[in-house]
């Protein structure tokens, strides 16, 4: 990438694959069980945590040098829900559709393990070019993962993708359903998601065997 | 700068509270009568929505009158608003901005309270449009529903604070809304209201007088709690839909 250096970019390309947030540090679970039962909900949940993750790393970044040790934490999540906060009033007010969408993603984008897991980890400790990109990359590597499982839980559980029938219509048996295709009704709740994050880990660790702890 | 005294802990902390304070008290006063504003117009066309005038086409999504025609054609449709009490109800004016969640905790503790009912007309038919209120899994569920004087449902609306997106969530979705249309709440003479069950073997919803709808697989418990609201609105407002009640 000739925008940015190779260090740079590795702050983005690191958190996609072998640095994962969700399937190697293993934060972020609790939403990534959440709302991944359709695939919507993974996209507007990873957009949310990108907007939220990208500025609030900056922000923090800013603040780096003036935040007293002993309180940081606090601060980290006065940033964090302030910034939700902001951003949900003003859909509220502008975007009012779009808003009741998102408004029950606020409480988990505020509670996420990874954002606070990125300030403590990177922003204290960085510039905010720097901070920006690794917010962006950790949120990218979140999100691919969120839309991987959404769309495994939506096809098998629902079979709909976006709400979209692609496999055709299980009440009046069409399409895949006439063969006697059934929809599994375990995709659509919350432990399903966690056997499919499982599924993604064994074959990432198993593609990348660097990635594997010593016993 | 030594940002490990105790003394400078204090003061910023004392400062981020003030400027984050100031800051979301300042948005939430500035934006507060838009905010408001939206909200009487998406209540506006919820009931519109519940009596059957949408936009919706064909088997597509739940599709609203626009915001900047909704206010003219509540007024066009809903020909009455009033608030009952008992068997009697008198009219009152926007009487749909009445918040029954407060009229039901009066209810409770054992004081008189206004529960809001409007008549709507559509193509020389009136509608008996009731607000609902009630519990999901995580949050409130409420909605409206209109019945005709024969206690027949002529449609609903449900929305919900924070059902699982997928899930209960899909309380709001047409497949399970329109299952409610032509559903009967009567049992004989009773009021049994209209419930979400499990595995009825009428997916298709064919059979109008089971007072069943089929439910959404994975959100039991907010199934349960749309039967229950349903039900406790119907008893909240049973004495003055007998008046009303040609059947």
């Amino acid at each position: 990438m000739a925008l940015l250096s190779k260090k740079d970019a590795n702050l983005i390309l690191d958190p996609l694959a072998d640095n994962n947030p969700i399937t190697i540090q293993v934060l972020g679970i609790c939403s990534a069980l959440a709302i991944t039962a359709e695939l919507k909900a993974s996209v507007v949940m990873a957009l949310s945590v990108l907007f939220v993750l990208g500025a609030g790393n900056v922000v923090i970044s800013l603040l780096r040098n003036v935040i007293p040790s002993k309180i940081r934490i606090i601060v980290q999540l006065v940033v964090v829900a302030t910034l939700v906060i902001i951003v949900d009033q003003v859909l509220k007010a502008f975007a009012y559709e779009l808003s009741k969408t998102l408004s029950v993603f606020v409480g988990l984008i505020i509670t996420n393990c990874i954002i606070m897991g990125r300030f403590e980890a990177f922003a204290l400790g960085n510039g905010p070019w720097k901070s920006f990109l690794d917010g962006i990359g950790n949120a990218l590597g979140y999100g691919i993962i969120l839309v991987i499982i959404g769309f495994f839980r939506e096809l098998l559980g629902s079979g709909t993708l976006f709400g979209f029938p692609v496999l055709g219509d299980p009440v009046t048996k069409t399409g895949l359903y006439a063969l006697g295709y059934e929809n599994n009704g375990f995709m659509i709740i919350p432990p399903a998601a966690l056997i499919v994050v499982g599924i993604v880990i064994w074959v990432q660790r198993s593609r990348n065997r660097t990635l594997i702890e010593e016993a | 700068m030594n940002t490990e005294k105790n003394s400078y802990t204090v003061i910023f902390a004392v400062i981020m509270v003030v400027i984050v304070g100031s800051v979301l008290a300042f948005m939430a006063t500035a934006l507060k009568p838009k905010i408001d504003e939206n909200e009487r117009f998406e209540k506006q066309q919820n009931i519109l929505y519940a009596m059957g005038v949408n936009q919706n086409e064909g088997d597509g999504s739940v599709t609203f009158i626009p915001t900047n025609e909704v206010e003219a054609e509540f007024s066009k449709y809903i020909k009455k608003q009033m608030v009952v009490q008992g068997n009697t109800a008198t009219e009152k004016e926007d009487a749909y901005l009445i918040d029954l969640k407060n009229q039901m905790a009066q209810i409770k503790a054992g004081n008189n309270a206004e529960l809001p009912l409007l008549v709507g007309e559509k193509d020389g038919k009136e509608f008996y449009i009731i607000p609902m209120y009630g519990k999901g899994l995580w949050d409130a569920i409420w909605g409206f529903i209109s019945l005709d004087d024969n206690m027949v449902v002529q449609g609903v609306y449900f929305d919900h604070k924070g059902e699982t997106p997928g899930l209960g969530a899909n309380i709001k979705q047409r497949f399970f809304m329109d299952d409610f249309e032509g559903e009967s709440i009567l049992d004989g003479n009773r009021y049994a209201g209209i419930g979400v069950v499990k595995g009825n073997n009428d997916p298709l919803n064919e059979d109008k007088e089971d007072n069943e709808v089929d439910a959404l697989a994975g959100a039991t418990i907010t199934g349960n709690g749309v039967t229950a609201m349903i039900k406790e609105s119907l008893k909240l407002y049973k004495p003055y839909l007998e008046t009303i009640r040609k059947k």
